[in-house]
């Protein structure tokens, strides 16, 4: 059609007339089209800046399968990536029940549709809640760190190299710490939370147990590199704040920018998984509806199947850059 | 519409199996961890990290083509979606990945020190 376009009246009526499908899709599914497109720059954008604030710290970024150790009911086995690897399967496997439905409205049969919709936003769910349990094992932390006056991070580690929980070594001293709110006093705006431990309660507890060494953010072949006892002992008067867990300030897991990106770009993904199991349950009731049915064509589930199908290009990424490089 | 409507089932399948063992290779590779792989430089980027991104862009191109069904699209339409997000994704990271190695070396090698 539009390769025979002429300026010719009798063409120009027929080109301008409507129902013409540029590049051949329609309207809807060009739009869905473009709006991935620049979705997906933005995606771009957010895991570029990370590589760039990683290349810029690249001696001091921290190891990600030594953050990810958590599985489900496996209680201190440290198991990296399994679970990443997992959520990844069902992401992966959930688009696969998504172009199943797609294949099926082709064929408009409506009970096949609805059934691989409904798997489509179960496997969505499931995503969502793992998604949660990753991000509260990343906030609650797991060993706890010391932060410098500098803002670098210290972690414990015994002899053999394994971490040690700040738990496990901390001295008791009774003290009276209280925790102060804006209601305290006229000028004072917030403070960092007490947490559990005092720093002084880390260096006292430290100083008494002599294989307990220092490992500091500096990566040397691969590995942070870890003090002597010596070394380790000098460190530590630098120590300001007991850091456990993350949140956008600080984080024991090194760099305070980590924490940040992760936070910004899991969560906008899981946003957008979010949304996309919305979207998704819309459609399903159309589709129990017989909305599709009626209009002689099941493109709707097609259109939020591509929306869906980037949700899982986009982790596919994540992953990588994430949890892998 | 440009495609068919005949059934795609035992190609959704396959697409599944082949992303399934890439996801499973690259798992694989992260918890091993050859040195041979991790410990070589290449553009400043071991191999392994160079492995992992070219298995990544091939489950993307996997997903495009076969999940998003760009294979069944119009080539113009399907260039439309692509050549922008290829030049300016390649774009992006070749510049931001230069300034940030920039950085790292103006606080390695200049004045500025790592006191604390």
């Amino acid at each position: 059609m539009a390769a025979t376009v002429t300026t010719t009246a009798t063409t120009t009526g027929k080109t301008w007339g409507g129902g013409n499908e540029p590049m051949g899709a329609s309207y809807g599914k060009m739009m869905m089209w473009f709006f991935i497109v620049s979705d997906a720059l933005t995606f771009s954008g957010f895991l570029a800046s990370y590589g760039f604030s990683r290349f810029k710290f690249i001696e001091t970024w921290p190891i990600a399968d030594e953050v990810f150790t958590h599985f489900p009911f496996l209680h201190g086995v440290d198991a990296p990536m399994y679970y990443v690897a997992l959520m990844t399967f069902i992401l992966i496997f959930s688009s696969v029940t998504m172009v199943l439905a797609v294949d099926a409205g082709h064929q408009m049969k409506k009970t096949k549709v609805a059934i691989y919709m409904l798997l489509t936003i179960v496997g969505g769910l499931i995503f969502l809640g793992s998604q949660a349990w990753e991000w509260k094992n990343f906030i609650k932390g797991e060993y706890g760190a010391v932060e410098t006056k500098g803002g670098a991070i210290l972690q414990f580690v015994d002899t053999d190299g394994k971490r040690v929980s700040i738990d496990a070594f901390a001295a008791n001293i009774p003290s009276t710490r209280v925790q102060k709110t804006r209601s305290n006093g006229v000028w004072f705006e917030e403070s960092n939370s007490l947490g559990e431990h005092s720093v002084e309660e880390v260096i006292a507890g430290f100083k008494a147990n002599p294989d307990i060494l220092i490992r500091t953010e500096w990566i040397k072949d691969k590995k942070k590199t870890v003090l002597s006892r010596e070394e380790s002992l000098a460190r530590l008067q630098d120590a300001q704040i007991v850091v456990r867990g993350a949140d956008l300030i600080r984080n024991e897991y090194g760099h305070k920018l980590f924490a940040d990106f992760f936070f910004f770009i899991t969560g906008f993904h899981g946003f957008h998984v979010f949304s996309g199991v919305v979207i998704n349950i819309i459609i399903f009731f159309n589709v129990l509806l017989g909305t599709y049915e009626k209009r002689r064509s099941y493109e709707m589930v097609e259109k939020v199947g591509l929306y869906w199908h980037f949700v899982d290009l986009v982790w596919v990424f994540v992953f990588t850059f994430f949890y892998l490089v | 519409m440009a495609h068919s409507h005949e059934s795609n089932v035992k190609r959704i399948w396959t697409v599944f199996g082949l992303l399934s063992i890439i996801t499973i290779v690259e798992v694989a590779l992260g918890i091993v961890k050859p040195d041979f792989l991790f410990k070589t430089d290449l553009l400043k980027l071991n191999l392994l990290n160079w492995i992992f991104i070219i298995l990544t862009v091939v489950k993307a191109y996997y997903i495009m083509w076969a999940f998003m069904h760009l294979e069944g699209e119009k080539a113009n339409f399907r260039w439309t979606i692509v050549a922008p997000l290829v030049f300016l994704i390649i774009y992006l990271v070749f510049i931001l990945l230069m300034e940030g190695n920039y950085v790292y070396d103006v606080f390695h090698g200049s004045h500025y020190k790592w006191i604390f």
